[in-house]
């Protein structure tokens, strides 16, 4: 995929950008996007999304612009994966849906130079 | 295809077992486990092989990777498991075809760049899987003239991983890669004309190569006795090709190869310092039971100089070994038995000083601490050393004669000769060295002539010598007789056992 508006730079431009691309993604498949960038003080959910078969889905995106720092998701630790499980327990809580099936998904946006990018994402990975 | 298998050997003392590697790829976050009770060494396996396959062009999976060492209740150690992870992720990935990963074993550490380094225990990994059905190995480069002696298998050296999966997929390998036989090299013995005088030395080790009587050899430093020592297995017959296979095994795992030819069928000659401990003696470890100086020397000679400087128990503990030719080794892992069946050399001073010998005139030792000193060696040990020699020191006559000593290839090709009239004689029995012959048998088929019977048991009625000494003068009489071309040991024959055991006693 080719896109004009390659973000400059900052590692926050470059987080949105991936981002939205995942969210992009998901919409494209059907899915319809609940929530971005849910924060509460023990961290953030990224993107929440609905999925064709009602399902809950709770998107961790990590975004990189080269590899040589290893696989964009070799960064999420087993501790990192833990913490998203209990966000997004804390998220059904509020949102009066805890018993919704839901699962954890792990997307990696890789950003080259012209701008083109890659999406990979991995379901139900706990 | 997301699952992979390739074989590796996990060794407990000299048994192999082989190993089955299956590796699993799943989706999920990129993370590998290691499951099959892996030591530090093959914990690390993880990083090497990441970058052995990387820097070959190859792709690491950034997904889940389970790999499983089965059978799983084994605890497994070392680097060689490296190679066999490597194919079978490989294999999981289908980059490499099944059919000719799974059926052939690997052996193997990987170093970052994908070079394949020698690792220990190549030898008796290859007896083993041979034992179990497989006929193909892949071996490092390194360890290439050692797979060599398991001529009933086909052997693959491999410098480098790339080299290793063109030949997978494409079944080519450059020439010289092909496995070559190189002979075994010449072997530089030390040769007894380099001692000058020393007859009763030279005799007593004669008999000892004979016989296979273990030998001490006490004197003032600088007699020679370690010269006497050295060029003892230069005058034992060259190992049987079983023979030579089974110490070159125990050498691998001991990772001592490097200073011995594996191909070498002269018999090891093993001295450790006399500051060793019992474990490096016999043998020991806690997650690698590793053979200890006794069964290095298994089918050589094990020489101990300044044997009464070794520490409480370090000699003791050879007194298993000497008594039934293997040492069992005890650990929280496991027991594993090693074979040592060796040739005990003893060396030792006459006393603290060094000088008490000849008219002792130089001595600055007391009369008890000389007794003290050789009374360390004293006791059970003592009771199983045949032959005990004193060393003196040379005098002006014998270090002025201008020809040499007789050469090793004489004083061999008699040990031969006489080895083989034992050989003959024991066909029937269970032993085939006369220093083996048990007591039994001593007292009904293997008599000495009665004048000769009459002479010891005079010296027993004297105390003398004591029942177990008889019978250990009795086996020293028959290499005598072996060496001398006497039917039955002679009057003479039992007279010179006699005095080489308690020639020293007096």
């Amino acid at each position: 995929m080719a896109l004009t508006n390659r973000p400059k730079s900052g590692n926050r431009t470059l987080g949105n950008f991936g981002e939205s691309a995942v969210a992009d993604f998901l919409s494209r498949r059907g899915s319809v996007i609940v929530d971005r960038n849910w924060r509460i003080k023990e961290g953030e959910i990224d993107i929440v999304a609905e999925l064709p078969d009602g399902k809950i889905s709770f998107v961790e995106v990590k975004t990189r612009s080269s590899k040589s720092f290893g696989h964009p998701l070799e960064s999420i630790t087993n501790e990192k994966a833990h913490r998203l499980q209990r966000l997004a327990l804390a998220w059904l809580a509020m949102h009066q849906s805890l018993g919704r099936e839901y699962q954890i998904d792990c997307a990696a946006v890789l950003v080259s130079l012209d701008g083109s990018f890659t999406v990979e994402y991995r379901e139900n990975v706990l | 295809m997301t699952l992979g298998e390739s074989l590796g050997v996990a060794l407990v003392g000299l048994d192999g077992q082989l190993v089955r590697v299956e590796v699993d790829i799943a989706d999920g976050l990129p993370g590998y486990v290691l499951l099959g009770l892996p030591d530090a060494a093959l914990t690390e396996s993880r990083d090497r092989v990441r970058s052995a396959l990387v820097n070959s062009s190859e792709n690491w999976p950034n997904r889940k990777v389970t790999v499983s060492l089965s059978p799983a209740w084994l605890p497994k150690s070392g680097s060689s498991f490296d190679l066999p992870i490597a194919i079978a992720l490989l294999a999981a990935q289908s980059v490499i075809p099944e059919e000719r990963s799974a059926q052939t074993l690997y052996l193997g550490e990987l170093s970052l760049d994908g070079h394949i380094r020698g690792v220990r225990g190549v030898l008796p990994s290859l007896i083993s899987a041979h034992k179990q059905g497989i006929t193909t190995a892949v071996v490092p480069e390194a360890n290439a003239v050692e797979a060599q002696l398991m001529r009933e298998m086909k052997i693959i050296p491999m410098g480098h991983l790339r080299d290793l999966l063109r030949w997978l997929r494409l079944g080519q390998r450059a020439e010289n890669e092909e496995l070559q036989y190189s002979s075994p090299p010449d072997e530089k013995i030390f040769d007894f004309a380099d001692v000058a005088g020393q007859e009763r030395a030279r005799v007593a080790a004669e008999v000892a190569a004979v016989g296979g009587h273990h030998l001490l050899l006490i004197g003032p430093p600088g007699a020679g006795k370690t010269m006497i020592a050295q060029r003892l297995p230069g005058i034992l017959p060259a190992l049987s090709r079983d023979e030579a296979l089974e110490v070159t095994a125990i050498h691998s795992i001991a990772g001592g190869l490097s200073n011995r030819s594996p191909l070498a069928s002269s018999p090891p000659f093993v001295a450790p310092h006399h500051s060793a401990t019992r474990v490096a003696m016999v043998g020991g470890g806690s997650h690698v039971i590793k053979p200890g100086a006794c069964s290095l020397a298994h089918r050589g000679v094990l020489f101990i100089d300044e044997a009464p400087e070794c520490g409480i128990g370090v000699l003791d503990s050879l007194r298993q070994p000497l008594e039934s030719g293997s040492i069992t080794i005890a650990r929280a892992i496991g027991n594993v038995t090693y074979p040592a069946r060796f040739l005990l050399v003893l060396a030792a001073n006459p006393c603290p000083c060094g000088k008490f010998s000849g008219r002792g005139r130089n001595c600055i030792c007391s009369s008890h601490q000389v007794r003290r000193y050789l009374g360390k060696l004293s006791g059970p040990l003592m009771d199983r050393i045949d032959l005990r020699v004193q060393v003196d020191p040379l005098s002006r006559v014998e270090l002025m004669a201008s020809d040499l000593g007789e050469s090793s290839e004489k004083i061999r090709a008699r040990v031969i000769a006489a080895r083989k009239v034992a050989a003959e004689r024991f066909k029937n029995e269970e032993w085939s060295l006369n220093s083996h012959i048990p007591s039994r048998a001593l007292r009904t088929t293997y008599q000495p002539e009665r004048v000769a019977m009459n002479f010891l048991h005079t010296e027993l009625d004297r105390e003398h010598i004591t029942a177990r000494g008889l019978h250990k003068i009795i086996r020293t009489a028959w290499s005598l007789a072996d060496l001398s071309g006497h039917a039955r040991p002679t009057l003479a024959d039992t007279e010179q056992a006699f005095l080489l055991r308690e020639g020293l006693a007096s």
